[in-house]
């Protein structure tokens, strides 16, 4: 069976305690962000992909416009 | 669109942060007991109380998707349930820190708020096997909705069973955590839950943001007829 | 009758009869009790148990035996199409989970019946403690019922159901363990039953069986939708 809690601990050594929660909780805020960063990138290579895409699809309508106005004449 | 107050919502949660931190290191006394290592309390207790409502938020959402159909309550309670897991593992962390720091035990059992945690924590963690062993879209989501509300059902059940469990033969050392605080580490506490309550809402709100971004992508790339992305079919809910 | 008092009599019998034919399930949750109290023995290096100990090993095992019987609560549904039955049945589909969690329920007592007096002779004292611990072993069988067939039709469609099942289920019941656990310790002490928080926990099982058999019932028809 645990004693109560153990007499507080001096300033120094309590500091670090204290000192190391709230750096776990930003590690974990900034792990976050870095996955979220790279999801961002992701995302926006995948724009660019489809960019160019859709603008050499466009260049490519504009090449070769209408073909069937050229039969019917 | 889930981007829109994305802005506000950050400065206001950057804002809070810095004033709740203010006051727990320049403005709340030093605790009688524990000395400085109380500290930890303003940011650990928020933490697991937000993490415990960010559960039952998730069931709640999943009521609301079993109801309508809609599936974007299925993709808002993911992610409210994945938030607060990864709110959960911190919770843990800190809790384990702080139990280092008063008992010199890096674990203890006699704290049954953080051994309710952790019961709650497991069952959380299986969300995710669970909902990715289910291959067919819409069944996904309706079964992960009804483990939702039955986790949601579930948390406040085992609260009381652990509490029962501890509260004869171990007093309650951190008995003082809630009960009884003078007013400037009361206040302290509240800037605390108030920051990172709206941390929650807004890294949910960014999860969501960017979900809705990949779904839109995926819809473009339909519209287009493009090929598929490189990366495998995601499993997770998506957003559209 | 209702349609759905008839359609869950059908469904409990069904699985009743087809138990007793074939004896699937429940010769194997008794053995595996048995061999795990053998277990035990070896692994705590103990010929005698009580209190704390006594109930922990007994909760434990029941348990375990349990999740065995809760995987296959829904195996003949999922590979002769029961569920389509059902679905197309006219009749409320709570009925299937009132069933099934009324067979599951039959299964655990009986298991009961023969695993407990093994405990005993194995390695309790006296049997004094036997009488009321029935109350605690009814009230917590009605609550793994409850949540093992919720579970278990959870992940009936799921790959690696054998192992999801146990996975969901385990911190679901953990409530209910400690409160049977609680009650149990002093029954089974040294100096004989004591009763100490005996109600207490007798009700905090009743509400945990309450809780999960309105959750079963509010969304078990979700989890048949098609």
């Amino acid at each position: 069976m645990l004693p109560l809690a153990t007499p507080a601990l001096p300033l120094d050594e309590a500091g670090k305690y204290v000192a190391a929660a709230y750096v776990v909780f930003m590690v974990l805020l900034v792990v976050y962000v870095a996955i979220m960063a790279a999801k961002l990138q992701r995302i926006e290579r995948e724009l660019r992909d489809l960019a160019a895409f859709a603008e050499a699809r466009a260049a490519a309508d504009q090449a070769t416009p209408g073909r069937e106005e050229v039969d019917a004449r | 669109m889930y981007g829109k107050g994305l802005r506000t919502l950050s400065i206001a949660t950057v804002a809070t942060l810095a004033l709740a931190l203010s006051l727990v290191f320049f403005y709340a006394p030093l605790d009688a007991d524990q000395g400085f290592v109380q500290k930890i309390f303003y940011l650990h207790v928020p933490l697991a109380i937000v993490a415990l409502l960010g559960f039952i938020v998730g069931g709640v959402f999943a009521i609301l998707h079993l109801r309508s159909g809609d599936r974007r309550w299925d993709a808002y309670s993911y992610v409210s349930i994945h938030m607060s897991v990864i709110f959960g593992v911190a919770v843990l962390l800190t809790g384990s820190i702080w139990a280092k720091a008063s008992w010199g035990h890096w674990w203890v059992w006699d704290e049954p708020t953080l051994v309710s945690f952790l019961i709650v924590f497991l069952l959380y963690a299986t969300y995710y096997p669970f909902r990715y062993a289910i291959e067919d879209r819409d069944r996904q989501a309706r079964y992960a909705s009804v483990f939702a509300v039955t986790a949601g059902a579930f948390v406040p059940l085992n609260f009381l069973a652990v509490r029962l469990a501890e509260s004869l033969v171990h007093p309650r050392v951190f008995a003082t955590t809630n009960g009884g605080l003078p007013g400037s580490m009361m206040l302290a506490f509240l800037a605390s839950l108030a920051a990172v309550a709206l941390l929650w809402v807004t890294l949910v709100k960014l999860e969501l943001t960017a979900k809705s971004a990949s779904g839109q992508l995926k819809r473009l790339r339909r519209a287009l007829d493009a090929p598929a992305a490189g990366g495998a079919s995601r499993v997770a809910p998506e957003v559209s | 009758m209702t349609p759905s008092r008839t359609a869950f009599a059908a469904i409990l019998a069904k699985d009743l009869r087809s138990e007793l034919r074939t004896l699937q399930s429940l010769p194997a949750m008794a053995l595996f009790a048995v061999t795990t109290f053998v277990v035990f023995r070896f692994g705590l290096d103990r010929t005698a148990l009580s209190g704390s100990l006594a109930s922990g090993v007994l909760w434990a095992t029941l348990l375990f035996a349990a999740v065995l019987g809760v995987n296959r609560l829904f195996v003949a549904e999922r590979e002769e199409g029961g569920f389509d039955a059902i679905r197309l049945a006219p009749i409320d589909r709570t009925a299937l989970f009132a069933a099934k969690a009324a067979a599951l329920l039959v299964y655990l007592l009986v298991l009961e019946l023969v695993v407990v007096p093994v405990f005993a002779l194995f390695f309790l004292g006296s049997a004094a403690g036997l009488g009321p611990l029935i109350a605690v072993l009814v009230l917590a069988d009605l609550g793994l019922a409850a949540t093992g067939t919720l579970i278990s039709s959870m992940a009936v469609h799921s790959r690696a159901r054998d192992l999801l099942t146990p996975l969901v289920l385990l911190p679901l019941v953990v409530p209910l363990i400690i409160a049977a656990a609680g009650a149990s310790e002093p029954l089974l002490a040294v100096g004989g039953p004591g009763y100490h928080r005996f109600g207490g926990w007798l009700a905090v099982l009743g509400l945990y069986d309450l809780v999960f058999l309105l959750v079963g019932y509010a969304v078990f028809d979700f989890l048949l939708e098609d």
